[in-house]
């Protein structure tokens, strides 16, 4: 885990490195001026040597501007690499969710991929920063201190062998218990935050309802269990603060006892007493700041492990991203695929489904709801990966293409859309990044989506807003069928992309269909006959079967489940 | 509908104390918790100093041994036990203050997050027209986060360092006033080196919110887009865009922290410096005797120096956590006041008991009657009205923007049990009508009446409870199957819910599921296929059994097979009620009571399925349009 997060560090490595460098020269300047201080107290000030004293001074004010600068540096340099390595980790995440599959995409939820990449990895570039600049500087301090403290006197240093223990004892027992506490609560935090999200969604479901004080009661159990969850998790650690103390003072009365009895004895001086408190409190401090590091680094361990499930995720769909497999032509082939989301042949989406789509054919597909007929579609741009049998794209396996290859070929508009924020023409550009200006009017002509482009006041630069919140239900699916088509792909799928569009729009954009896009092989799923009833073929699919196959002709005589539909959408046409 | 505003900045707090007060005003409830919390860090700081003070006299107890030989054991004892007793007292108090604080900062931070919440619900559909989720999500998460921050940390901070200021400061003045003259310069050059570089690593928080900001709101649509990206293979220019705001922020980032991270060393050397100073001039007054100053003086006045810069650049240091959690808790307060939902009305909805001779009296139980009722200001009458579910629409003008007028002059009437159609193109106004309906978007007075009732006048929760409505985009919740169908009725039998979703068609499918019922949906129903959301959304709106009924599109992702299934269990479920219908399916609405064909926000066509075709109009049009391949 760690490896995967932190090779994160890359180009700010130097950084990285040189923070603890700089930050070892600082804290060798912070060491030794308590040193060039007790000279000026006890050979200057107590003996009254001005000259020795303002010398003295001098030297402490060139060290200090040493440790000033080392200081200055060591900030610096966490800064980058701090913000660098947040910078790398963010990117890969992206990266790494961009490569994923739509069954990797279903495993986290959207609402947690995008928890992952804000909070979590501020977390981890805050712990981060906070370690590469005492990571060091606290063991050193505890070196140095260690070394002077027993130097003084090593009887005394014993006292040490009793109080280290203790507070490590103490700072693993905190450790190892708060942990799962963290990670409980980040989770809260998740359900927290899709809770806000998806009211944010679905206002206006809440509202139609009247159901605002229902969501709010819902909304306080949540931050209920967030503060819960945070007390349980935070108790834990404020325990360090308090524990340390103790020890610290408890080491300083036992000093002061053991140490007074020595002195008295003549084992040692007031003076060396007085500084090896100073030695005391150095060294403990530096324990405590180890410890609180230690903290810092568990609390950001439960948004590592959250992190690195994302990075060390394996798209579930291997791109063969050097293959230069180009499609022959639009025919597409199934042979014997079944599907199942879980992975499990006892829970098949797809059952066994053979089927031949000749290059340039219309193919409509007419089924009930939840028979699988936009699974069936998803797995040729290879969206999901059939779980036993080989669907074939113009002549090769689709696992044969790079993905970009083929989905570049085969576009599909999906039934649930989503347009983004820009321009139109931006989210036109989606389809074909270089499209001149004619090749975008022509493909929203085809898609009948230019009359109602043109007819905004801004045209083609008219800002759809977030999630394309400024036109309706219709035209953004025209527009997306738009953006479809300027890939100008090979084979095109229409997942019910239609339904918001009224039945004369419909069979115009069929129209242009069959005109401008002849040679395209087209898949049309649709819930109206008449969608389809002109295709070459038509597709009757049944709980995750293929039950009938022919044309609107044939499928009348041969298909029951084709006429119910047909005559359920006659009825009153007759009359 | 108009285009979202950028509400991000003001960034900077632009009132930092009325922030400040508003956030503590969340700590109600807690005063004595406060007092223990002030009392444990000041008692806790005050140990600390009190403990170093005394480690002078017990050295001097044992110097006096030396040089007398004569050990006054007891005394030593005596000041052992006291220094134990402060010391513990100190350790105790931390424990309590921290635990108390950790108590209130997470109630404090819960209060706020639910009156945000609360508000939230209560703001008109138009604020969330106006706003990107990214934007408002960033209020729950980073905003709050940072006030957390602020107040499990700086403020104990803040007390406990000026408490140990205070103390070493008193010390400092009553050993020598002269050289305290020095510290108060140096204290004076610290503030303003602190103000200074305050003020250029706060613009640089600032400038890193904000690009935080940028780069959240960009994963939160591409994460959510997910499947779109893909589908186009833009991950390698989205990889692109996001590398350019990555970017930005962490340049901006790198900024702010180092300004951050660079102000600890100055303090520290900066107090070296002070140190040398207050070394030299001391000397020299002891030496010179200015002001009966002594080397013992000196050496102590030495030492205090160095505990008064430690509290000084610790304080510094939490100054940026504090104007980041200030600029948060200003963007969570300018959507706490924001103008909730306007509602004025004051006609209620209640159970009602209807006597044969159409008496009317409120009922304290569900009675399956309803009525308005209707207090009269004037003369302090009140009468009810049974809700029957007409609804008038007069000459109704509306834009969701003033300038862009989207119903020009809407007449219609609709009664109690009629089903009634709209038809027309994409962006014709169907829908529009139906947000005027439930009042999502206000109209002037006396233009919409439901059950002779201005809609202005009825209390929006009991409009809204009087009707039911499917919208085309489906929306579920995070729950079971059971508690989403619930949803339009909370207290709805378990009999209820499966006699709704029997009525909807959606019980086969929901018993395939893999625990029936019992299935928890997450993510807006992911696991579901678009028609099956829809089934759920009917069955969410039968349950609810309310006299109106919308319909916006609510079949459009059913196969007309599923949709002549559920053909039958629709009819009994708009059987008695008032109900609006807009689909593209024509077949949908040909058994209409009415029919109304809206052009550019118009009604240009009105009547029956067979009047209208007898008309050879736009809706003949349509309608043939439909078959004319056939």
């Amino acid at each position: 885990m760690y490896r995967t997060i932190f090779s994160n560090v890359g180009q700010y490595r130097k950084q990285a490195i040189l923070t603890p460098i700089t930050i070892i020269g600082e804290v060798i300047m912070e060491v030794t001026i308590p040193l060039v201080m007790a000279h000026i107290i006890d050979d200057g000030v107590s003996r009254g040597r001005i000259g020795y004293v303002a010398g003295l001074g001098g030297l402490m004010v060139v060290m200090a501007l040493f440790s000033l600068a080392f200081g200055a540096l060591a900030g610096r340099f966490s800064a980058v690499a701090g913000m660098g390595f947040a910078k790398n980790l963010r990117s890969a995440m992206f990266r790494k969710v961009q490569s994923f599959s739509f069954a990797n995409v279903d495993k986290f939820s959207t609402a947690s991929l995008t928890t992952r990449l804000t909070t979590d990895v501020t977390n981890i570039q805050n712990a981060f920063m906070m370690f590469i600049r005492m990571a060091f500087r606290s063991p050193i301090m505890l070196i140095c201190a260690t070394i002077m403290a027993v130097r003084t006197n090593a009887r005394l240093s014993l006292v040490f062998l009793a109080a280290i223990p203790l507070l490590g004892g103490a700072v693993f027992f905190i450790i190892s218990k708060a942990h799962p506490r963290f990670r409980k609560m980040l989770t809260q935090y998740d359900d927290m935050n899709a809770k806000v999200q998806e009211n944010l969604i679905g206002i206006r479901v809440v509202k139609a309802f009247a159901r605002e004080d229902y969501e709010k009661k819902r909304f306080k159990d949540n931050t209920d269990s967030v503060r819960r969850a945070q007390f349980m998790a935070e108790k834990l650690v404020i325990l360090t603060m308090p524990i340390m103390q103790l020890v610290m003072y408890g080491s300083i009365v036992a000093i002061m006892w053991f140490g007074g009895n020595m002195a008295v004895d003549g084992d040692i001086k007031t003076g060396e007493l007085s500084s090896f408190i100073m030695y005391v409190s150095q060294i403990l401090i530096s324990l405590m700041m180890l410890s609180m590091l230690f903290i810092m680094f568990v609390i950001s361990r439960a948004s590592m492990q959250r992190v690195a499930e994302v990075l060390e995720e394996e798209p579930s769909i291997k791109d063969n991203e050097t293959a230069e497999t180009m499609p022959q032509d639009g025919s597409i082939s199934f042979r014997n695929v079944s599907f199942s989301y879980y992975n499990d042949m006892a829970n098949l989406a797809l059952d066994h489904i053979d089927l031949d789509i000749r290059s340039g054919e219309t193919i409509g597909i007419i089924g009930g709801t939840g028979s699988s007929k936009s699974t069936l579609v998803q797995l040729i741009p290879r969206l999901y990966e059939a779980t036993e049998g080989t669907v074939t794209v113009g002549g090769h396996d689709v696992k044969e293409y790079s993905l970009d290859t083929l989905r570049s070929q085969v576009a599909m508009v999906l039934q649930k859309n989503v347009l983004f924020s820009g321009t139109i023409r931006d989210n036109l550009r989606w389809g074909n990044e270089k499209a001149t200006d004619e090749e975008i009017i022509a493909a929203c002509k085809s898609a009948c989506a230019h009359d109602f482009v043109v007819s905004f006041p801004d045209g083609y630069d008219t800002d759809l807003g977030q999630g394309g919140v400024n036109v309706s239900g219709g035209q953004k699916q025209r527009l997306c069928i738009a953006r479809a088509l300027l890939k100008k792909p090979r084979i095109i799928i229409l997942d019910d992309s239609t339904s918001a569009v009224d039945t004369a729009t419909d069979s115009s954009i069929r129209a242009a269909f069959r005109r401008d896009l002849a040679d395209t092989t087209t898949i049309i799923i649709a819930q109206r006959i008449t969608s389809v009833m002109d295709a070459d073929r038509i597709i009757v699919m049944d709980n995750g079967k293929i039950t009938d196959i022919g044309t609107h002709d044939e499928l009348m005589q041969k298909s029951s489940i084709y006429r119910e539909v047909y005559d359920s959408q006659q009825k009153g046409a007759d009359e | 509908m108009p285009p979202k505003a950028n509400m991000r900045p003001p960034a900077k707090p632009r009132n930092a104390f009325a922030s400040l007060k508003r956030i503590f005003s969340y700590m109600y409830g807690f005063k004595l918790h406060m007092t223990f919390a002030v009392i444990g860090i000041i008692l806790s700081a005050a140990a600390g100093v009190v403990g170093t003070n005394m480690l002078k006299p017990i050295i001097d107890n044992i110097d006096d041994a030396l040089k007398t030989g004569d050990w006054d054991k007891d005394a030593f004892i005596g000041l052992l036990v006291v220094l134990s007793a402060v010391y513990a007292m100190g350790a105790v108090s931390t424990f309590v203050y921290q635990r108390v604080m950790m108590k209130v900062s997470t109630t404090t931070l819960m209060r706020i997050r639910n009156d945000l919440f609360d508000k939230m619900e209560s703001l008109p559909v138009r604020f969330f027209d106006k706003h990107t989720h990214g934007e408002l999500m960033s209020l729950y998460t980073n905003d709050t986060d940072a006030i957390r921050e602020m107040l499990s940390n700086s403020v104990a901070q803040f007390i406990s360092s000026a408490v140990t200021i205070a103390g070493v400061l008193i010390s400092m003045i009553i050993l020598s006033w002269r050289l305290t003259i020095l510290v108060i310069v140096m204290f004076f050059l610290m503030i303003k080196i602190v103000g200074f570089i305050g003020s250029h690593s706060s613009k640089g928080f600032i400038a890193q919110q904000k690009a935080l900001g940028t780069v959240n709101g960009y994963i939160e649509e591409m994460i959510d887009g997910q499947k779109v990206v893909k589908v186009f293979c833009r991950e390698d220019k989205a990889d692109e865009e996001f590398d350019i705001l990555n970017e930005q922020l962490c340049q901006a980032a790198t900024k702010a922290n180092t300004f951050a991270n660079v102000l600890m060393p100055i303090m520290n050397n900066l107090s070296y410096l002070h140190y040398a100073a207050t070394a030299i001039i001391g000397g020299i007054m002891a030496v010179k005797g200015i002001g009966g100053m002594t080397v013992g003086t000196v050496v102590a006045y030495l030492q205090l120096t160095r505990s008064f810069s430690h509290p000084i650049t610790q304080v510094s240091q939490q100054l940026n956590s504090v104007l980041t959690a200030l600029a948060g808790a200003e963007r969570i307060f300018n959507v706490i006041d924001e103008q909730p939902e306007s509602d004025d009305g004051y006609v209620t909805l209640v159970n009602a008991d209807i006597t044969p001779d159409g008496t009317i009296t409120e009922a304290p139980r569900r009675t399956g009657r309803w009525a308005w009722r209707h207090p009269h200001k004037a003369d302090g009458t009140v009468t009810y009205t049974e809700v029957h579910g007409n609804v008038e629409f007069d000459d109704v003008y509306f834009g969701y923007e003033p300038e862009k007028t989207v119903l020009n002059g809407i007449t219609l009437y609709a009664h109690a049990g009629q089903k009634i159609a709209f038809v027309g193109s994409t962006g014709a106004g169907k829908t529009t009508i139906t947000n005027l309906i439930n009042r999502f978007y206000d109209v002037p007075d006396g233009k919409i009446r439901y059950d002779g009732i201005n809609i202005n006048k009825i209390k929006k929760d009991d409009l809204r409870r009087s009707q039911s409505i499917v919208l085309q985009d489906t929306h579920l919740f995070t729950g079971t199957v059971m508690e989403n169908i619930r949803y339009g009725k909370l207290d709805a039998t378990d009999e209820e819910v499966y006699a709704a979703a029997k009525l909807a068609n959606a019980d086969t499918f929901i018993r395939h599921l893999e625990n029936g019922y019992d299935t928890m949906l997450t993510a807006d129903g992911a696991n579901l296929s678009q028609g099956q959301r829809q089934l759920l959304a009917i069955a969410r709106a039968a349950v609810a059994d309310p006299p109106v009924l919308i319909l916006d599109e609510a079949t459009s992702s059913i196969d007309t097979r599923t949709e002549a299934l559920i053909e039958k269990g629709m009819d009994s479920l708009m059987e008695g009620r008032t109900v609006f219908v807009i689909a593209h399916r024509l077949s949908t609405v040909r058994n209409s009571n009415a029919i109304m064909v809206l052009e550019h926000g118009k009604i240009i066509e009105r009547g029956c399925h067979s009047e209208l075709i007898a008309q050879h109009g736009k809706y003949y049009q349509l309608y043939t349009g439909m078959f004319e391949l056939s």
